[in-house]
């Protein structure tokens, strides 16, 4: 197969990017988008030219390392894929594919398609934790947990933190993303008991590194390779509330 | 020159490790506040020593090569976490799981280390779930488990397939909480380049900063290694593209010793490859052997669509030459068994070099809901993969290289040949001897990390705390400044014609064809030759675009690389050493009649411990393996 792609190269933060272009023949349909992107890197170093930065490491959708506008979707057009999963037999030959880094404010780009998600880890660190230190843990069966709301903390807990919520978002809002882990907490019983001081600490923090707020619009969790629900987000407003 | 104290300490099997924690010493609250470790590796050891050690109020420096704790490669890990609880009482045991892994084995781990791994191991599961990783669960609220390859009972705790996920956001959620309590500080986007030993300990490392290009220095009381495994030396694997065994490696050239090398498993269970573009091979877990039956045509060349071959005319090889444990067999048995019918010439798929994994049966059973409440997630993404919808058609599997058994020896204190220097996880060899089962690896992690390490490093730091903050200006750390940024500058300055990528996999077909699921004297010879060879045109050849003091990603690939040409050279020596056949290490000259694994005790059951002695051949140790506790046998899943 054959394709031109439009690709956003930036220097550093700092510097004013814009769109390359580069033809590549010789993609395999089977190849995985971030297999392709490699693949064009070895051509482009073969010709001395410069390759292009963009994060990747599992290979199996897990890490959350991987993310980039595909043709202006995150995680490119196909539904619960991350990019290191699509494979470029979604795509039709001699088509022209634009690539593009997060847009978002909280995610500032470091160069190229690699951005800086370290807003995610300080919301985080604000909050999506529970306090037992080692060593001061019940006996794990003497918290019955009801199984629906295991099974529904689990699917919440699913998120890899890649971003790609923020991206689908016109509002670049993380909502979806702190409700995974505020749903996870509210709706195990080990979670309870910080759960108010959880939910103001994480949105305070959501607000300070500066993401948008949620208009409800969905584009969150149409994107997400997790599929996590919008429900989740239902679920945080309602603690959001009663913390106050 | 090195002498190895394993540092057992005396008494009846179940008594050791509370004796050891009876005496260990105690560092006292304000103490500790003094005194700063250094982590390497957030993964399931690293994150959890690194939470642990910050609650106990010491100053960690953390360090990982990605940008945030929460992606290193255990998020990966898919079937489950064992565990000694007995919950399905049905016999399990401490000594039942003890027993389990030193058998897994194959024998070549030691007791005591083994013991107190399956110890804690029930401990480990109270606490994933206090704080809120969430387990699958029964009706009634309690915690469910599920059968794992190599053992006779249920004691698997899993998340659907993405427990490694789950335990590990988990305790990335503890390490964060630290951070925030200021007891841990996170160096995210650091590659450790080199250990700095100071008088003979390990005072601290240096990382090249990935974003800025710039060497910086850190020194510390002691040093904890959680590094994780090599098994991405054969380019292709089950492991993250950017793990890779530097960290490691180049504690071994400052004297830390390295344990059994050739010791890796291959993963009976992954995606097989497809072209030669493919960078990974994604795994499929274990536990889907629970429920899927592994079998290939009985004609050789049987080119029929899979469901289209009728029952008597398949072969479920597994069950066929192992009744009592069938599809349940242990990694390496099932590797084996399934290269075995391949090179026989009755694989399945385009290429030749594939089995077939069916769940025809366990769907008519149990229904497809059922199914895909255990397994859904894993289905997807072989589907994503390939395009293959195995509810209604079998998967296709084939090994690949997986986990390293190997890794750098560590004393009952999970200390280092080098005083301070820890190792923790996979990164050590300390557990699962010639052969890891199922489920085991994130047990040993976070059991290492939580449990174990907490207590042997304040016993090291008890006789530290006069001791006051390490001063990165000393020559050492100069030293080890200078040789890291020489290594860089040799590298980017070779300007050859080929890339890092490039040998990359060259380096990994030899290991995969010469040091893979099977070795011989010939093979393990010859490769000998071709990885120095490779070395040589790597040093002549290479290409790295870019500058030191940037953003360069091709430039962090090559530094691994060339760690992994070196590293290859000894896990080949350590093959050729041990003619033996052990666990999945599998000698062709060392088999049973009917192609079992034959160990030799009398000779080799020991630990082959390498220690660096600069351009001369490594120098071999030995540590003998003592088994008081149980008796030696070869080991049988029929």
């Amino acid at each position: 197969m054959k394709f031109k792609l439009k690709i956003w190269k930036q220097r550093d933060a700092h510097s004013r990017g814009s769109f390359v272009t580069y033809d590549l023949d010789g993609v395999a349909p089977e190849m995985s988008f971030i297999e392709m992107l490699t693949y064009l890197n070895e051509t482009l170093i073969g010709k001395g030219d410069e390759p292009v930065t963009f994060e990747h490491d599992c290979h199996e959708g897990i890490c959350g390392s991987c993310g980039m506008y595909i043709n202006g979707y995150p995680h490119g057009p196909v539904k619960g894929l991350t990019t290191c999963l699509l494979s470029m037999r979604y795509f039709k030959d001699g088509e022209t594919i634009v690539i593009e880094p997060w847009r978002a404010k909280p995610f500032p780009v470091i160069k190229d398609l690699m951005v800086d998600r370290t807003s995610f880890d300080k919301i985080q660190q604000a909050g999506g934790f529970i306090s037992i230190s080692v060593g001061a843990a019940p006996e794990a069966n003497a918290i019955p947990v009801r199984k629906h709301s295991s099974d529904l903390a689990f699917d919440a807990s699913v998120c890899i933190g890649c971003g790609a919520c923020v991206a689908a978002c016109k509002n670049a809002s993380a909502m979806l993303f702190v409700s995974a882990k505020i749903s996870q907490y509210a709706l195990l019983p080990q979670g309870r008991p910080e759960g108010k001081d959880r939910v103001r600490a994480m949105i305070a923090e959501m607000d300070k590194q500066g993401f948008g707020s949620c208009s409800n619009t969905g584009a969150c969790e149409a994107q997400c390779p997790k599929q996590i629900k919008l429900f989740n987000i239902a679920r945080l407003n309602r603690e959001y509330f009663k913390a106050y | 020159m090195i002498t190895l104290d394993s540092k057992i300490p005396e008494g009846p099997l179940e008594q050791k490790w509370k004796r050891y924690k009876a005496n260990a010493k105690l560092v006292s609250p304000a103490n500790k506040k003094k005194l700063d470790i250094i982590v390497v590796g957030t993964g399931i050891s690293g994150a959890p020593a690194a939470s642990a050690l910050g609650e106990l109020g010491y100053n960690v420096k953390v360090f990982c090569y990605q940008d945030t704790p929460r992606r290193a490669h255990s998020v990966a890990a898919q079937g489950g976490i064992n565990a000694a609880k007995n919950y399905k009482n049905d016999g399990d045991s401490v000594y039942h799981l003890f027993y389990d892994i030193i058998k897994g084995g194959d024998f070549r781990a030691r007791e005591a280390n083994v013991y107190r791994i399956a110890e804690v191991s029930n401990q480990i599961i109270d606490h994933f779930t206090a704080i809120g990783v969430p387990f699958a669960r029964e009706y009634g609220g309690s915690l469910t488990t599920r059968s794992f390859g190599g053992v006779q009972v249920s004691r698997t705790f899993y998340s659907r397939g993405q427990t490694g996920q789950q335990v590990l956001l988990g305790a990335y959620s503890s390490l964060v909480r630290q951070i925030k309590e200021g007891t841990v500080t996170m160096y995210p986007r650091r590659e450790m380049l080199d250990l700095v030993v100071i008088n003979g300990k390990a005072r601290g490392i240096v990382v090249r900063n990935l974003i800025t290009g710039k060497i910086e220095r850190h020194s510390a009381h002691a040093v904890v290694l959680a590094t994780g495994g090599y098994g991405t030396i054969y380019y292709l694997s089950t492991l993250a593209v950017n793990s890779n065994a530097s960290a490691a490696w180049n504690a071994y050239k400052r004297g830390a010793a390295f344990a059994n090398p050739s010791f890796v498993q291959i993963h009976p269970s992954s995606v097989p490859q497809m072209n030669e573009f493919q960078s990974k091979l994604t795994l499929m877990s274990e536990s889907l052997r629970n429920d899927g039956r592994v079998w290939v045509p009985k004609a050789k060349g049987d080119t029929r669509p899979p469901n289209d071959i009728p029952e008597e005319d398949r072969d479920y090889y597994l069950e066929r030459r192992y009744p009592t444990f069938g599809n349940l067999v242990p990694r390496d048995v099932a590797s084996r068994a399934a290269k075995e019918r391949c090179d026989a010439g009755y694989g399945v798929g385009p290429t030749g070099l594939a089995v077939n994994l069916d769940f025809r049966d366990a769907i008519k059973k149990q229904g497809k809901k059922a199914i895909e409440e255990k397994y859904g997630n894993l289905f997807e993404m072989y589907k994503d993969i390939t395009g293959i919808d195995s509810y209604t058609e079998p998967m296709r599997i084939y090994p690949a290289g997986h986990y390293t058994m190997g890794g750098l020896w560590v004393n009952y204190d999970l200390m280092t040949t080098v005083p301070g220097l820890f190792a923790v996880g996979e990164s050590n060899f300390s557990d699962h001897g010639a052969n890891r089962l199922g489920a085991s690896s994130l047990m040993q992690g976070a059991g290492d990390g939580y449990f174990i390490l907490p207590y042997t490093i304040s016993n090291y730091l008890a006789s530290e705390i006069k001791t006051p903050r390490i001063n990165t200006d000393t020559i050492e750390f100069q030293e080890a400044e200078a040789r890291s940024a020489e290594k860089i500058k040799r590298l980017l300055s070779i300007k050859g014609k080929q890339t890092a990528t490039t040998f990359h996999k060259k380096l990994g077909k030899i290991m995969w064809d010469h040091c893979g699921m099977t070795r011989n004297e010939k093979g393990l010879t010859e490769a000998i030759g071709l990885i120095r060879e490779l070395r040589e045109e790597f040093w002549k050849d290479l290409n790295v675009p870019g500058r030191a003091d940037e953003l360069n990603q091709e430039l962090e690939k090559a530094g691994r690389v060339a760690d992994f040409l070196e590293l290859g050279e000894l896990m080949i020596t350590d093959a050729l050493n041990r003619r033996e056949s052990c666990g999945a290490h599998f000698r062709e000259e060392s088999q049973t009649p009917d192609h079992e694994a034959l160990r030799n005790d009398d000779e080799y059951a020991y630990v082959a411990v390498w220690e660096y002695n600069g351009d001369q051949p490594p120098i071999l140790h030995k540590e003998e393996l003592k088994f008081e506790f149980v008796e030696l046998k070869q080991r049988s899943y029929k």
